[in-house]
């Protein structure tokens, strides 16, 4: 296959894995999206895999049938609630194959390059490695911490910026002494220790992170992943591992850009990490403050509550996804919505431990996807609303995020659910959220507090409304 | 203050206070009730002079010469009483005409004794009423909540909407004046409005008589709520004018049987065509409720506070050693009916306090979101935008074309990508991290170009394993994201 008919053919890949993420702008044409998506990586690897560089087939069979066969089980297998966990392992073989291909790439002395170019080259692999190393190890702990391996409590090692810095100066030391060789061959062995720094930074920085920035975490990865891919796209001159590297990476960068929005919190700030604990101090002195009786009311009484509701909005959080209440909680939906109440839900974009996890989650108990609805969407609707019902939700519903300035999450939008004539938060008991804070959400007059597993709560409530 | 002070037998034994009490208290205890009158320079009595029923003689009759009287006077409707107090040569202070200004509030007594009979009218409704006020789901079956309809929401109507709220009704209230819509709410209670719109805010924090299309939309939702509620609390007034018909016969009519009306406006006239002022009538089976006493119901607490109010009034005055009447305060200017029997009152009318206008026509309050926390801006804007020119400057003198080639790439497709992925619904997001994290297995292809050698090279190693990885993210990036996009359903 010719040089120029690899290149067209990378060209149609390439639109293709636009037309993909294109697609997913609605559910109607989101399954065309991937199918596009799917289609373009066909493209891509036969015409790798019959161009003029490949000749190895044997080993490339091997490999492409054992992966696709992993990659298959492990789709297949998943939990929708651990969608988390499988994107945040998906990065880190991304990250690690970057690594490899950065090595290899390295150690492959067929192609004599001299002067700038080589410069470049070397500049290309350096940042290829680095980038893939981090996004590596950073998966790796983030997976762990979603799966629960790891406490998801974040690590705060003394002078942990200074680490992140004189890590950061290490591998640029590394990158000089990587590039700056004349014009022959590089040597390897800087590569070799900016790899392992890399992994170290990688595991420095998501052990800092505190489990409630783990969309933020995820997104994150992703993007970095996507640069790992475009700068193998730059070391091997290979226009379609940069584009598609950049459209990942980009999408990435949104994604965390609105996390972090929707928390309104800088990005460098969670990236840092650390999230509450240089404002430790604070939370002690506003805990203080909620004062009031909590009431708290029984399944039945909730029951109760939901027969008599014309408008029920329905709050999940991450405690949802925990009991995997999402079931009965569609069950319950189903009979109010057969009494002709209107029943939504509302989904704030920081909910659960990946962007959109709580969509995933509601569309695989089949809730239909057009009574799912954006905190913008439905924050106005609240005071026409009856009942709300809070499940394992904390602090995307905390009111001191909008009136209490010395909360750690002052100024993020919230779901302003309190605003509705009854509320109901299931909880299992009276924890405070990830961030650490007490919420007078609990106290208010017209809040009621149904504790215990969200997952057998909501079915007592669907057997009494049965 | 210095006032030397007599009181009349018995005076305290309806609420209370026994006459040793105020003996202890330093206070003369008068037995007979002409030397009372005679004994002071100045009379406090909470009703207006009225025909003594023991005596056979008008109280008016009895106060000194020249004495002053301090009390409820209502003189809009007692020009006998007056002219009676002004042949005495009287200085009469009417408390129920003290001004409603922040400075008089103290010695508001109406709106003492306005809280008492708010709160009184509840307890009254409660005692007619044959249900509870908290809706209870017990054992033995749910108990459905009572509704409550405080009409008007001055001092008595939030204070019922207080002691209702207090004891777990759903109340609502109305009111002609839509500022008071936010106290309504503060009280617990919901606010209905109606979809005419008139300011109902007259002079002084009182309601003025509203438009006849007004009228007619109120009286259509009263006839609504009628049907709805189980207790109606009226407390609408309009200064010096007979209390609007508000609730009509055939909206009792329609009232479920049981339930009750109080009309705190009975004195007046009654703000329920079936009111018989002072009596409990029972009328299509509802309890309608003309009390004219409710303060005298709850009588020491009325006492407690209508005396703090002559206190504070006494002390206004000037106690016993500057005692005077100052024509230029405008406290003692709106109370004081007769000087020395000179008819003083009505008081030239006072310029019309501006009073605070709606705030929501004065400054509409767009719902913002809560004020973001400010980021910080610094330099490194136009420092970065300064590097990274250049950058660019310095790529271009050196760079081989090759690498410009793909850095035009690169570029165009980062902004290629931020425009696409703004446009995914955040619904999707979870897929859409699914499947970008598929196609960067696109960096199959990198170890696809590095395992052309002999089999065991390192370079064909590290490929071959970058190979498998990568087909791992394809696989199960597609496949998953396949899996979830068939769960989203209309």
């Amino acid at each position: 296959m010719p040089e120029t008919l690899v290149t067209i053919a990378y060209l149609a890949a390439g639109i293709l894995f636009i037309l993909s993420l294109g697609g997913l702008s609605a559910q109607q044409s989101a399954r065309r999206g991937n199918v596009f998506g799917m289609l373009g990586m066909l493209i891509a690897v036969l015409v790798t895999a019959f161009g003029p560089r490949v000749d190895s087939y044997g080993v490339l069979t091997a490999a492409l049938v054992v992966g696709g066969a992993i990659g298959a089980v492990l789709a297949a297998r998943v939990e929708m609630t651990s969608m988390p966990q499988l994107v945040a392992i998906l990065h880190s073989f991304v990250g690690l194959a970057a690594v490899l291909v950065g090595i290899a790439t390295a150690m492959n002395h067929t192609q004599v390059l001299g002067g700038i170019e080589a410069r470049i080259h070397e500049i290309e692999i350096f940042v290829g490695v680095f980038v893939g190393a981090v996004t590596f190890t950073g998966s790796v702990i983030a997976y762990g911490k979603l799966q629960g391996l790891i406490g998801s409590r974040p690590l705060l090692l003394p002078g942990r910026h200074v680490i992140n810095l004189a890590l950061l100066l290490v591998s640029l030391y590394l990158g000089f002494r990587f590039v700056g060789h004349g014009d022959y061959f590089a040597p390897e062995w800087p590569l070799f220790v900016v790899t392992a720094v890399a992994f170290l930074l990688g595991i420095h920085l998501v052990m800092a992170i505190g489990g409630a920035d783990m969309p933020v975490v995820v997104s994150m990865l992703n993007s970095y992943s996507g640069w790992a891919a475009a700068a193998a796209g730059f070391m091997l001159e290979n226009d379609l591992l940069i584009i598609t590297g950049a459209l990942v990476g980009s999408s990435g960068a949104i994604l965390s850009y609105i996390m972090c929005h929707a928390m309104n919190r800088s990005f460098l700030s969670v990236i840092l990490g650390g999230f509450g604990a240089e404002e430790g101090a604070a939370p002690a002195a506003a805990s203080a403050q909620p004062a009031g009786d909590v009431k708290s009311v029984t399944a039945e009484e909730t029951a109760d509550l939901l027969r008599d509701a014309k408008s029920v909005v329905v709050v999940p959080g991450y405690g949802m996804a925990v009991a995997q209440a999402q079931y009965p909680l569609y069950e319950v939906t189903r009979i109010l919505r057969d009494k002709g109440a209107d029943v939504r839900f509302a989904i704030h974009p920081v909910a659960g431990r990946l962007p959109g996890h709580m969509n995933v989650l509601l569309a695989e108990a089949k809730v239909p996807y057009d009574i799912v609805l954006e905190m913008e969407e439905i924050n106005r609707d609240f005071p026409d609303t009856d009942v709300v019902l809070v499940i394992g939700a904390n602090d995307i519903v905390n009111p001191g995020a909008l009136d209490d300035p010395s909360s750690p999450i002052y100024g993020m939008p919230i779901l302003e659910v309190w605003k509705a004539k009854i509320c109901i938060v299931m909880k299992r008991g009276m924890a405070s959220g990830y961030a650490g804070v007490d919420n007078p959400l609990f106290y208010k007059d017209n809040t009621r507090m149904l504790f215990g597993d969200a997952k057998k709560m909501i079915d007592s409530v669907l057997t009494a409304l049965k | 203050m210095g006032f030397a002070v007599a009181v009349e037998k018995d005076a305290g034994a309806a609420a209370s206070f026994g006459d040793n009490d105020y003996a202890a208290a330093g206070a003369e205890i008068i037995a007979d009730t002409p030397a009372v009158w005679q004994a002071g320079d100045i009379v406090l009595k909470v009703q207006p002079p009225d025909m003594h029923p023991a005596l056979g003689v008008h109280e008016a009759e009895l106060i000194r010469q020249g004495g002053t009287l301090i009390a409820f006077l209502y003189p809009g409707k007692n020009a006998d009483l007056i002219s009676r107090l002004s042949a005495r040569k009287a200085t009469a202070i009417a408390v129920d005409q003290i001004p409603r200004i922040t400075r008089a509030q103290k010695m508001d007594a109406l709106s003492s004794m306005a809280n008492i009979a708010g709160y009184r009218a509840v307890v009254e409704a409660a005692s007619f009423y044959g249900r509870f006020f908290t809706g209870q789901m017990t054992a033995a079956g749910r108990v459905p909540p009572a509704k409550i309809l405080v009409i008007g929401a001055g001092v008595a109507g939030l204070a019922a909407i207080g002691a209702a709220r207090g004891m777990g009704a759903i109340v609502r209230a109305f009111d002609t004046r839509p500022t008071v819509k936010e106290q309504v709410k503060s009280m617990g209670a919901e606010f209905i409005e109606l979809n005419v719109h008139e300011d109902g805010e007259g002079a002084g924090g009182y309601a003025k008589e509203m438009s006849p299309a007004f009228i007619k939309a109120e009286m259509e939702m009263f006839a609504a709520q009628a049907k709805d509620v189980d207790i109606i609390i009226t407390t609408a007034l309009i200064p010096n004018r007979p209390a609007p018909v508000l609730i009509t016969e055939d909206m009792v009519k329609s009232m479920k049987k049981g339930s009750v009306i109080v009309d705190l406006a009975a004195e007046n006239g009654g703000n329920c065509a079936l009111t018989q002022p002072g009596q409990v009538v029972e009328r299509h089976g509802v309890h309608i409720l003309g009390y004219t006493d409710l303060p005298s119901r709850l009588a020491p607490t009325a006492s407690l506070l209508f005396g703090n109010n002559l206190t504070h009034l006494l002390a206004d005055l000037g106690g016993a050693s500057h005692f005077h009447l100052d024509l230029a305060d405008e406290v003692v200017r709106g109370a004081l009916v007769l000087r020395d029997g000179e008819l003083l009152w009505p008081p030239p009318a006072r310029p019309p306090v501006a009073l605070p206008p709606d705030p929501k026509v004065a400054a509409p309050r767009v719902p913002v979101a809560p004020e973001a926390r400010p980021r910080k801006q610094g330099t490194a804007g136009p420092i970065a935008a300064i590097l990274g020119s250049a950058l660019f400057v310095y790529l271009g003198m050196v760079a081989p074309p090759a690498f410009l080639s793909h850095l035009t790439v690169f570029a165009l497709a980062c902004i290629v990508g931020w425009q696409v992925v703004w446009n995914v619904t955040p619904a999707l997001h979870t897929p859409l991290m699914s499947v970008t994290n598929a196609i960067s297995g696109i960096i199959v292809v990198g170890g696809m170009l590095q395992i052309n050698g002999p089999i065991g090279s390192p370079v064909v190693m590290l490929g071959a394993v970058a190979i498998l990885l990568a087909t791992i993210n394809i696989a199960g990036g597609f496949l998953v994201t396949q899996r979830m996009l068939k769960m989203f359903r209309r």
